[in-house]
């Protein structure tokens, strides 16, 4: 595997991109903020959810099981089985941070989330890497808790999230964020392996772990990339 | 929601990537575990896909979204930026389900 500079499709401008994803993720942040107080939360526990859990999927799951009448650990077992495939982006994200001190890894580890990490995968330099990646962290975890501050606060001014089609965006978001390591052959076995496991157990399993799963789909193009080509490792400037 | 669960929920997530991070270090940057680990994005971001179009709702919201992610992607094939990518995708759904009613 070598580096693609020259493939069809344009990588993303990471801090451009990082921007409108954060965009989008404010919006999101404040029908957090209003689920949140209906859910019976306080504007300071909902505040303080956004600032040290950040992991949306995670805080969305945690206040509807309490909503619905759930106890504390059950919202705390879900939303952590949400929270876990941020480890395996670590070891992704950790590359472009090395020489890094520990502290400021440590700080980073905080927006270790899908959009940094997606924003900072699809560039093709390791300085662009950081630069998405920073820039999408940061501009998510200032807007998202801004918004989930103003859902907080003013309530019920933006109804359901469905009606403006925003469901929609963040797929399309990693569509646009899958699309630069589709350009060689294992992104793409990756990729196609990865859907196909979540299309069979999205339906059956609980919510969380389908996504663990996927990374499954990682090995399977491992393992079709050595017999194709014999076994010779690849470096780490792939994709 | 008490603070307890909170603060439990803040330290697990933190504990996650923090894991992720800092194992992470101990992985061989060359060999079978890199070839992995560069991988591993491709495999998740096609789950993330599927988990969000297809995880919850009724058949018309589901469809409708599924709708506007397709519509997106010939954006995404056509070279928009993600800006507009975000755009398409959210408008066509909304409109979509604004004119079936779903």
């Amino acid at each position: 595997m070598k580096r693609h500079d020259d493939g069809p499709i344009k990588p993303p401008r990471p801090v451009r991109d990082g921007v409108a994803l954060a965009a989008a993720v404010g919006v999101v942040g404040v029908v957090f903020g209003v689920l949140a107080r209906s859910a019976g939360l306080s504007v300071a526990q909902a505040c303080a959810m956004s600032l040290l859990v950040f992991t949306g999927a995670s805080q969305f799951a945690a206040v509807g099981i309490v909503g619905a009448g759930g106890s504390g650990a059950a919202a705390v077992g879900s939303a952590l089985l949400l929270a876990a495939r941020n480890t395996l982006y670590g070891p992704v994200v950790e590359r472009w941070f090395r020489r890094d001190r520990v502290v400021v890894r440590a700080a980073l580890a905080q927006v270790v989330i899908d959009e940094s990490t997606g924003v900072g995968a699809a560039q093709t330099t390791d300085a662009d890497r950081r630069r998405g990646f920073i820039a999408t962290g940061i501009g998510v975890y200032v807007l998202w808790n801004l918004g989930t501050l103003v859902g907080a606060v003013a309530g019920d001014l933006v109804g359901d999230l469905e009606r403006w089609g925003l469901d929609a965006a963040f797929p399309a978001s990693f569509v646009a964020l899958l699309a630069p390591h589709l350009r060689h052959r294992p992104g793409r076995v990756a990729a196609c392996s990865a859907a196909a496991i979540a299309v069979a157990t999205v339906p059956v399993l609980p919510v969380g772990v389908p996504i663990l799963l996927t990374a499954v789909g990682a090995a399977v193009a491992l393992i079709d990339a050595e017999r194709r080509a014999g076994f010779e490792p690849a470096t780490e400037d792939a994709p | 929601m008490s603070w307890a669960t909170i603060v439990a929920l803040a330290a697990g997530a933190y504990a996650f990537k923090a894991a992720g991070v800092f194992l992470g270090a101990r992985l061989p940057t060359t060999g079978r575990p890199a070839a992995l680990v560069a991988l591993v994005p491709a495999a998740l971001f096609a789950g993330i896909i599927v988990q969000q179009s297809i995880g919850d709702g009724s058949a018309a919201i589901v469809a409708t979204r599924v709708l506007g992610v397709a519509v997106g992607g010939v954006a995404v094939w056509r070279k928009a930026p993600l800006f507009v990518v975000i755009v398409v995708a959210a408008t066509v759904t909304a409109v979509a389900r604004l004119t079936l009613g779903a």
